[in-house]
């Protein structure tokens, strides 16, 4: 949130920069600490968490699935935030932070997918079932996608950005009520209830925290970046539209 | 007495923008017709795809009632304010020193009512297919608080999307992932109709607590949607 604090209002940017734009620290930190995270992660993942007695291998990906997963959650709240606080101060930056948010969720969205599935198909024998849990993440793939389109349909104007946070704030509500609703959907079929583990060791546990850790951090860093472009786009943009007036 | 009078204004208004719209279907008929006959061909399509008989009327009767008028819906919501915007008449209708509130309630209030007389075309024909009473249980309500679920979410993005070029497109990919509760609450109450199922949870109640929940949220949000 500092870094974005840092920018300053658009149209005092628009004026031709005098001073060079200082050392990105925040971003280089984060950059970093993701760098030497993830190495660790993938150490402790593959040599030292132990390997599932039941499921074996394939376990492991857990490592990987659950934080990506709970990244996409967390994307999507970040979308919301931000959609409802440039409702509320009418601050594009909120929105240029809420974009930058939905495309990082819906990569990771889409790794929560790829990754589920997979495991799916070594432990359960199939890519996909209709459980609460993959149906609500499918949907929060095609709200995620939703809402891009929607974006870039309108095009970089305030309506495109009142529209895409009405859209990510009836989402962010819709989504607990679509796992719930599913659910109870499901309470019919008690077969199709899977995965229930047990007590975990206590060196998954702290690897899955150094994974979410790492994760995070990663996530935050790209943030960062994303942000940028998204402000940059639309800086330049304005620019482009001032160019094609005087002409 | 202020609040009852501004109270009193504001169902004038919404009273006089679903009247403008009324008298507009009836003299174009456009929307509605089409409707209605797109409900019907989706039950023929339906007819070969799952063989719509008496005899599988558990298994795909709640399926084909909804899908047909989730998609009809969908059909009339699309032309809600895409009609405003071609006949210019958008920018007039929100100039009016109308509550945005307002206008959104008459358009959900004439999309029901759209919607509502292709389902009176639409469900004889259902009721005859699966020989199912119109009248028997809950029918009725639970397609009117279904539709009424459907119309909510679908009239706030017809809003949205009216001044996109690919609206048609875009109107379905917003609607369906958030309007997933009240299908699955629509679908399980009409097919609990057929056969009674245990341990099932108040279908009907949750599917009044979506439109509740969606409702508060659409009269909320509005004000942004149908900013020009």
């Amino acid at each position: 949130m500092a870094v974005i604090n840092k920018t300053g209002s658009a149209h005092h940017e628009l004026a031709a920069p005098t001073r060079r734009p200082p050392l990105p620290l925040v971003s280089l930190l984060l950059n970093a600490l993701a760098c030497v995270g993830m190495m660790l992660s993938i150490w402790a993942i593959f040599l030292y968490a132990p390997t599932d007695a039941i499921e074996g291998l394939s376990q492991r990906i857990f490592y990987f699935h659950v934080p990506v997963a709970w990244l996409a959650m967390l994307s999507f709240v970040i979308v919301a935030l931000g959609g409802a606080v440039y409702l509320w101060r009418e601050d594009e930056r909120w929105d240029w932070l809420a974009l930058a948010a939905a495309e990082a969720g819906a990569v990771f969205t889409t790794l929560t997918l790829v990754t589920g599935s997979l495991w799916g198909r070594a432990t359960w024998g199939t890519w996909w079932t209709w459980d609460a849990r993959l149906t609500t993440s499918l949907i929060l793939w095609f709200l995620y996608i939703a809402y891009l389109m929607l974006r870039s349909y309108l095009g970089k104007t305030p309506t495109s950005a009142r529209a895409g946070a009405v859209l990510a704030i009836l989402g962010v509500i819709d989504v607990p009520i679509i796992y719930e609703s599913v659910n109870w959907w499901r309470t019919l079929h008690p077969a199709a209830e899977i995965g229930t583990p047990g007590a975990l060791p206590p060196s998954v546990v702290l690897v899955l925290m150094l994974a979410l850790v790492s994760f995070t951090l990663f996530y935050g860093a790209l943030l960062i970046q994303l942000y940028q472009m998204v402000r940059l786009q639309y800086l330049a943009w304005r620019l482009r539209t001032r160019l094609q007036v005087v002409d | 007495m202020n609040t009852l009078s501004a109270l009193r204004l504001f169902y004038d208004q919404v009273l006089a923008i679903l009247g403008k719209d009324i008298r507009y279907e009836l003299r174009s008929k456009q929307t509605w017709l089409g409707m209605g006959l797109f409900a019907l061909l989706v039950f023929v399509i339906f007819n070969f795809a799952f063989d719509l008989r008496v005899e599988n009327r558990a298994a795909v009767a709640p399926g084909a009632l909804w899908v047909a008028f989730v998609f009809a819906s969908l059909l009339g919501l699309g032309r809600t304010f895409a009609a405003e915007r071609e006949g210019g008449s958008l920018d007039r209708l929100l100039l009016c020193p109308v509550d945005r509130r307002a206008i959104y309630l008459a358009k959900l209030l004439g999309n029901l009512l759209f919607i509502a007389v292709v389902e009176l075309v639409a469900l004889p024909v259902f009721a005859a297919l699966f020989s199912i009473s119109l009248f028997s249980g809950e029918l009725l309500p639970i397609v009117l608080l279904g539709t009424l679920g459907v119309a909510i979410i679908g009239t706030l993005f017809s809003a949205m999307t009216a001044v996109t070029r690919a609206r048609e497109l875009l109107l379905p990919l917003l609607v369906f992932p958030l309007i997933v509760p009240v299908v699955i609450a629509a679908v399980r109450a009409t097919g609990a109709l057929m056969l009674v199922a245990p341990n099932e949870p108040p279908w009907l109640g949750l599917l009044v607590a979506f439109d509740v929940i969606f409702l508060s949220l659409a009269l909320l949000t509005c004000s942004y949607v149908l900013e020009e």
